[in-house]
């Protein structure tokens, strides 16, 4: 203890110092620190452990203190904890065995009910790479993938990627995840689950048909990477999935040109099939415009590049205003833009024609974003512009970035082959730039009047001849060569010249560069060619020092002229054709765009900025000749049979709604924009396939209206019923309940056959036990007379679906008559509250019974609300059971053995508790435990275990309670998403049924 | 998706380094220098570089370079995108954002990384919930922490992160009211030797201060919404309503944000409020060249111009220039050769002008091009494309706001070719 104390002194001493590297420091701040661990203060970890990241930002080893951090990782203390997290993420890979210390910390942070503590218990778990708890990860995220909490869902979804890369034979399991999260209706999930498909099964687009319009009708509330994510897959899928929208025009063109010898009737059956887009093609191109307006310059370049590939061509325009606002933004932004901006441009000139001024250069431009600017300018040049385009290259020219002006020498070159027009205002620009003082730049005009001399040589011998002049002073190795290659190859326009420039040349060639050489040798053999009295000695000259270069390239290029052109006994039939061999007319180089060919890889990835297929790319398919079927994202009613499964996803959702009903009215507003959005579309697409995002509120709102109907007829007759039952004969009455049951849910059968498979099995069963005692509201001597009592009656409530329904007699025990009894409007807190209509008078010693429902949001929080009479307010409060907050359902003792399946791991809470013999028969426990809690009774065939099933009134999750005997312990266990609620009724089941009495 | 992030100060160092998945050894950062030394300078590094095995996206602020390790396809948008909003962040957090500030902070830039990216997939990048996950360091904090020993780490879920407006968190709660709207306009233009324009375009951007309580509604309307040629929003904006009325609602974050980017369009006239009048001239064979610079305002309606700085990259010949100021100061830096003139603010009456010769390089040729002029300016309350709020209105919460609206118009990328 003492040692430890001194070494904090010593850190602290340390810490202040200027941290110098030196080895012997690290070193004794080493041996510090694993004191320092083991020290009992809270605040000296945490500095060491600050300590210790310090180092790993550093990229300093800290390995060799796993065994005293790891030690900390169950710490009370968050931030500790966390920086301990980033230390076993960053070492638990090279220390696996250390490592495994750890995960039963993990396994238990995963069942915390802190929905972030379960998150990065889980991100954690997944982020160390030790293949040994590769089951150990599967299970919880199997488990975190079903969790309430979308935030935890959507690490799940992370996950799957971290597990897929440490352990690709898991891929089959993955899968099954990533096809559950798919369907998931959170916004926070979506990005992130498609990140996962997208990493572990981009090929299976069939796991998409189902969830591809929902994921269409998120995407605007989807955050802004996860759009970039999704936006990128389903430009994937539409080109599988949709024919082409561009053949309208292809086919219109065909139309034109066969009009002619076509037969009537061809033509008419070609009509008959005009291009009709898929809805669903449509509502992906819509959902996506909005998108255009974002910050997120990712986001607008993915929906761009979605509209490039999908869009029909002249709904193209609308991407060009935003791709042009993107150049706005930082350097490295613009580079990728502009990039894709040049490959769009080669394709379609006139999107960007009228934005041209955009892409002028200016001075602090750096160096590849001017480059870029000049590639798009010369894409755009047109007869129209070119004057204007020239003007501004002629700018460029001057400029002292040479690198640049030299690309700005080859832009005016291609616009010279390009636009005719232009070519002999241009060729004379670039003569006037031979004068030029620097030399990179005459370089690149000789080579680049070269080319276009080639194009058409006839005409321009003074030009030739210039440049023989000008070649002297010429030192480019480059330029030297392409002004050789000239000469050589239009000798015959400069029969005087040529000569004499190859006598020159013979007298410096042993000192000219390699390229320059091999083009003297060709010079000197065209020159024997074609003016063979003049020049014989002097290529004899030529070939002879060639011969005896050092590079063996002009050795080898000498010797085979030799053999062309010098005719002798050896040389074959060849030299009889060596004329026609070097003096063959030579096609022009085409001048063309470096992004010419870029148009291979879907705009917007890496592997077009770099124009090579980067690792992971994959590729976009050509649109199918014939659409697969459309019928394949039909979303379908729920099937009956799959009910429990069914009712599950919904019920989440809705908590989901629950939750986030209370951030704000943008959340409904924002949906409702889509979903007029959506209907504004076209009308087809709603006759054809209703909207399954639609569909299933409409029939639940229908079922659940008449179904009161319905309920409130059978309650009346059960109710009493029950009483009676309940008085006479337990045993009997559990007998009783079912065929009760039976009625009940015939009667709501006859009323609506289709609300059936949705609420049926879950909500048509009654209150198997309603308690008499009341609860106390409002007390007569603080009410000034008006005493208030409540009662839970265990129904489900007329007034909501998620409400529960309460009974409140008001009772007058002053001597003077209250007015105007009712609920105060402003005064609800949070809770959703139903008010009974106001009593507009009470008199003495009289009673009124009414009732009311409060969505007490499946908390035990208690409702608070004002009382008000015509003179007094009194702020009253109902705190509801656990047991209150339930509904009984009934189910077969199948599906409550599946659901309960479900429902394992962290859902499930049990215990074990000694049982009061009174306590142990069958009735004694059902009425013991209905008491409870609201639940229903669902017949068991085995003896010794009773089964209760029911639901939360708010969000309507499973709650599946099951006792099982073993004399003289009993087993609890309570099955349900809600933890909070399972935890709290163990408890009160414990008591219950460890207490004796009725 | 991102592996590994490394950080590069000017003098090529590495002083942090983050990986998300297994180590990728900062080895891989040789390619980078590799394409530093190539590049002349450094904004010239290109942003990809590909390597054998990884590809690098780096980008540069605050003379920071952040190079982030790609393994496989991805947008590289994306990444870069990322990288910004990592510095906004740090920025947001440090108020500055240097290789000290980072050094200082090294254990909450550590927490925000982490926190910001989950197996190199964005996982929280909004500062409002951020902030509740890590709170800013002050100086007040770090004295109670180290007392009480609390933390700087949020333990609850922010709840940003759950609901539909991740951008506000829930419960604020001030006791002055306030929203305050800056309208900035930045013109970039180049302008010719003749002082014709060639090009000129308006770029705007509204940044927002609110300060305000609970989840107020809010809406802001124009006098002239048709200037707005184009728009990028804060996703917070309804789009719906500006599509339809040309309003802008919505539910503010807390704190500052850009609320609103605008472009008008360059079919528009756009003033230019100054106008340069120049005579840079060199001569052949002599080692003196002339340089005459005056600005004056022009189409400012009535405002005065301000802070005005000129900067001109002078050719590579020039040695030394000796001027003379009629207001200011300059600086010339004969290694780079940027000549820099703090003019100030420009009186009408008396305009500022520099004047004076340059000494070239005895023996030099003339240089060929005449170097061009920045110049930046701003000019207080003044949207100079005349854009107009017309009010803004609170729903949903009962107190009343204190407003504020501020214009102001700058220089951009403000060119004058000589």
């Amino acid at each position: 203890m003492r040692n430890a104390l001194v070494s904090a002194e010593n850190l602290q001493l340390t810490l202040k110092t200027d941290f110098s590297s030196e080895e012997q420091a690290l070193t004794i701040k080493h041996s510090i620190k694993q004191v320092m661990l083991e020290s009992n203060k809270e605040s000296l970890k945490l500095e060491a452990m600050k300590r210790i990241v310090g180092l790993i930002a550093k990229g300093k080893n800290a390995s060799e203190l796993f065994p005293a951090v790891v030690k900390n990782v169950a710490s009370k203390n968050i931030e500790l904890k966390k920086l301990v997290y980033v230390y076993l993420v960053r070492y638990a890979e090279e220390q696996q065995d250390l490592a495994l210390l750890s995960i039963s910390t993990f396994q238990r942070a995963l069942k915390d009910p802190n929905q972030l503590i379960r998150a990065s218990a889980l991100r954690v778990l997944s982020s160390i790479r030790v293949p040994i708890i590769v089951p150990i990860m599967m299970l919880a995220i199997k488990e975190a993938a079903t969790d309430l909490s979308p935030y935890v869902r959507k690490t799940a979804a992370h996950a799957i990627q971290k597990l897929y890369s440490l352990d690709p034979d898991q891929k089959e399991h993955l899968i099954e995840v990533i096809e559950k999260l798919l369907k998931d209706k959170s916004t926070l999930v979506a990005g992130s689950v498609v990140m996962a498909f997208e990493e572990v099964c981009p090929d299976r687009i069939d796991l998409i048909h189902k969830n591809y319009r929902k994921l269409c009708n998120l995407l605007v509330d989807v955050e802004e990477w996860g759009q970039v994510v999704i936006i990128h897959m389903l430009t994937r899928y539409a080109r599988t999935q949709f024919v082409s929208p561009w053949r309208e025009d292809a086919m219109f063109d065909e139309n034109n040109e066969k009009a002619f010898y076509d037969s009537e009737e061809e033509r008419k059956v070609e009509q008959t099939r005009p291009y009709i887009m898929d809805p669903d093609h449509r509502l992906l191109l819509r959902n996506t415009k909005p998108l255009l307006q974002s910050r997120n310059t990712a986001v607008v370049m993915a929906v761009s590049q979605l509209y490039w590939h999908l869009a029909p061509k002249h709904e193209l325009s609308i991407i060009t205003k935003s791709l042009v606002r993107l150049l706005r933004s930082h350097r490295e932004v613009q580079y990728v833009v502009l990039q894709n901006i040049a490959t769009m441009s080669i394709q379609r000139k006139g999107m960007f024609e009228p934005f041209m001024k955009s892409f002028y250069v200016r001075s602090t431009d750096a160096t590849h974003i001017k480059t870029l600017k000049l590639e798009i300018l010369t894409n755009l040049a047109n007869e129209a512009n070119i004057s204007t385009i020239l003007r501004e290259f002629q700018t460029y020219v001057k400029s002292q970035d040479k690198a640049f002006a030299a690309a700005t020498i080859q832009a005016i070159g291609r616009c010279a082959t390009n636009i005719s027009e232009v070519t002999d205002t241009c060729l004379n620009g670039l003569v006037l730039l031979l004068s030029n003082r620097d030399e990179t730049v005459v370089a690149e005009s000789v080579v680049v009047i070269k080319k276009l001399l080639q194009t058409q040589p006839s005409q321009h011998s003074d030009i030739i001849k210039h440049m023989a002049k000008l070649f002297d002073n010429i030192t480019v190795p480059m330029a030297r060569a392409s002004i050789l290659w000239l000469m050589g190859e239009y000798c015959e326009h400069v029969p005087k010249i040529a000569p004499d420039v190859l006598r020159k040349m013979a007298k410096t060639f042993t000192n000219e560069e390699d390229i320059v050489k091999l083009q003297i040798v060709n010079l000197a053999a065209k020159l024997y060619l074609t003016n063979s009295k003049q020049t014989k000695l002097l290529t004899q000259y030529i070939l002879n020092l060639g011969k005896y270069d050092q590079n063996y390239d002009i050795r080898d290029r000498t010797r085979f002229i030799r053999q062309l052109i010098v005719p002798n006994e050896k040389s074959g039939a060849l030299s009889k054709y060596a004329r026609r061999i070097l003096m063959a007319p030579k096609p022009a180089p085409v001048l063309q765009s470096a992004f010419k060919d870029r148009d291979r890889f879907q705009l917007g990835t890496l592997s077009h900025t770099l124009n090579s297929q980067a690792s992971g790319y994959l590729e976009l398919s050509d649109w199918p000749a014939v659409a697969p079927d459309q019928s394949v994202r039909n979303v379908e009613v729920v099937e009956p049979q799959k009910n429990g499964n069914a009712v599950k996803v919904e019920s989440r959702s809705e908590s989901e709604s629950g939750s986030e009903s209370s951030s704000s009215e943008s959340s409904s507003e924002s949906g409702s924009e889509l979903d007029s959005d959506s209907d504004s579309g076209t009308d087809q697409k709603k006759n054809t396939k209703p909207k399954p995002v639609q569909s299933k509120p409409v029939i639940k709102v229908r079922s659940t209206t008449e179904y009161k109907h319905a309920l409130l007829l059978i309650i009346m007759t059960k109710y009493i019923l029950i009483h009676i039952v309940l008085s006479i004969s337990t045993q009997f009455f559990v007998n009783c309940m079912c065929s009760l049951l039976h009625l009940c849910v015939f009667l709501a059968c006859q009323f609506d056959a289709v609300s059936w498979h949705v609420h049926v099995s879950l909500q048509a069963s009654s209150p198997v036990f309603v308690p008499e005692t009341s609860h106390e509201l409002l007390h007569r001597m603080t009410g000034k007379g008006l005493s208030a009592q409540y009662r839970f009656t265990r129904q489900p409530c007329i007034y909501g679906n998620s409400m529960v329904s309460l009974q409140l007699t008001l009772s007058n025990s002053s001597d003077q008559a209250l007015e105007n009894i009712h609920i105060s409007e402003k005064s609800s807190t949070g809770q959703n509250i139903h008010r009974f209509n106001a009593i507009e008078r009470l008199e003495p010693q009289a009673s009124v019974t009414v009732s009311m429902g409060v969505d007490f949001n499946d908390s035990t929080q208690a409702a608070n609300f004002q009382l008000c009479t015509k003179e007094d307010e009194f702020s009253v409060s109902i705190q509801p059971a656990v047991g209150e907050l339930l509904l009984p359902i009934t189910m077969s003792e199948a599906d409550f053995t599946k659901e309960q399946g479900k429902l394992m791991g962290m859902n499930e809470s049990s215990a074990t508790i000694t049982m009061k013999p009174e306590n142990v028969s069958s009735q004694s426990v059902n009425r013991k435990v209905v008491s409870v809690a609201n639940i229903g009774v669902i017949p068991s065939s085995q003896e010794n275990i009773y089964r209760f099933a029911g639901k939360t009134v708010s969000s309507g999750s499973l709650v599946l309670v099951s006792v099982a005997l073993k004399d003289p312990d009993a087993v609890i266990t309570i099955n349900t998403e809600k933890t909070v609620i399972g935890s709290m009724l163990l408890r009160q089941f414990k008591t219950a049924l460890t207490n004796s009495g009725p | 998706m991102i592996h590994s992030l490394f950080l590069v100060n000017a003098s090529g160092d590495i002083f942090l380094e983050k990986h998300w998945k297994s180590v990728v050894s900062r080895s891989v950062c040789d390619y980078f220098f590799e394409a530093l030394e190539r590049a002349t300078e450094p904004e010239n590094v290109p942003p990809v570089i590909p390597t054998p095995h990884h590809y690098l996206i780096n980008v540069l602020r605050h003379r920071i370079y952040f190079v982030a390790v790609i393994q496989s396809e991805v947008p590289p948008l994306f990444v870069i995108e990322f990288l910004h909003r990592v510095v906004d962040t740090f920025q947001d957090y440090f108020g500055v954002c240097t290789e000290a500030a980072i050094k200082d902070n090294v254990v909450v830039v550590y927490e925000l990384l982490e926190e910001m990216l989950d197996n190199g997939f964005p996982l929280a990048t909004e500062s409002n919930i951020l902030k509740e996950l890590i709170k800013p360091p002050t100086i007040l904090r770090t004295v109670v922490n180290t007392i009480t020993g609390s933390t700087n780490v949020g333990e609850q879920l922010p709840t940003g992160q759950l609901s539909v407006v991740p951008w506000r968190r829930t419960g604020v709660k001030y006791t002055n009211n306030e929203a305050y709207f800056d309208v900035i306009e930045e013109i970039d233009a180049i302008i010719d030797k003749s002082g014709s324009t060639i090009t000129a375009e308006i770029q705007g951007v509204i940044d927002a201060c609110v300060k305000l309580t609970g989840m107020p509604d809010l809406t802001l309307s124009f006098m002239n919404p048709r200037l707005l040629d184009d728009v990028s929003f804060h996703p917070c904006v309804r789009f719906k309503r500006w599509e339809a009325e040309r309003i802008l609602s919505f539910i503010p974050p807390d704190g500052n944000f850009r609320l609103l980017s605008y472009h008008v369009s360059s079919q528009n006239l756009v003033a230019i409020p100054v106008y340069v009048k120049h005579n840079i001239s060199f001569r052949e064979g002599s080692s003196q060249g002339r340089f005459e610079l005056t600005l004056g305002p022009k189409q400012t309606m009535g405002k005065a111009v301000e802070s005005v700085l000129v900067s001109s990259q002078l050719p590579r010949g020039v040695l030394n220039a000796n001027l003379n100021p009629s207001q200011g100061t300059y600086t010339f830096d004969p290694v780079t050769k940027l000549l820099s003139w703090d003019v100030g603010k420009i009186n009408p009456q008396k305009l500022p002008s520099l004047k004076g010769s340059m000494s070239l390089q005895a023996g030099a040729s003339k240089p060929d091009e005449n170097p061009t002029i920045n110049i930046q300016f701003k000019i207080q309350q003044l949207a100079i494309s005349g854009l107009k709020v017309n009010r803004l209105d609170m729903y949903g919460e009962k107190y009343k706001p204190f407003k504020g609206i501020k214009y102001m118009t700058k220089a951009g990328k403000f060119q004058v070719r000589t």
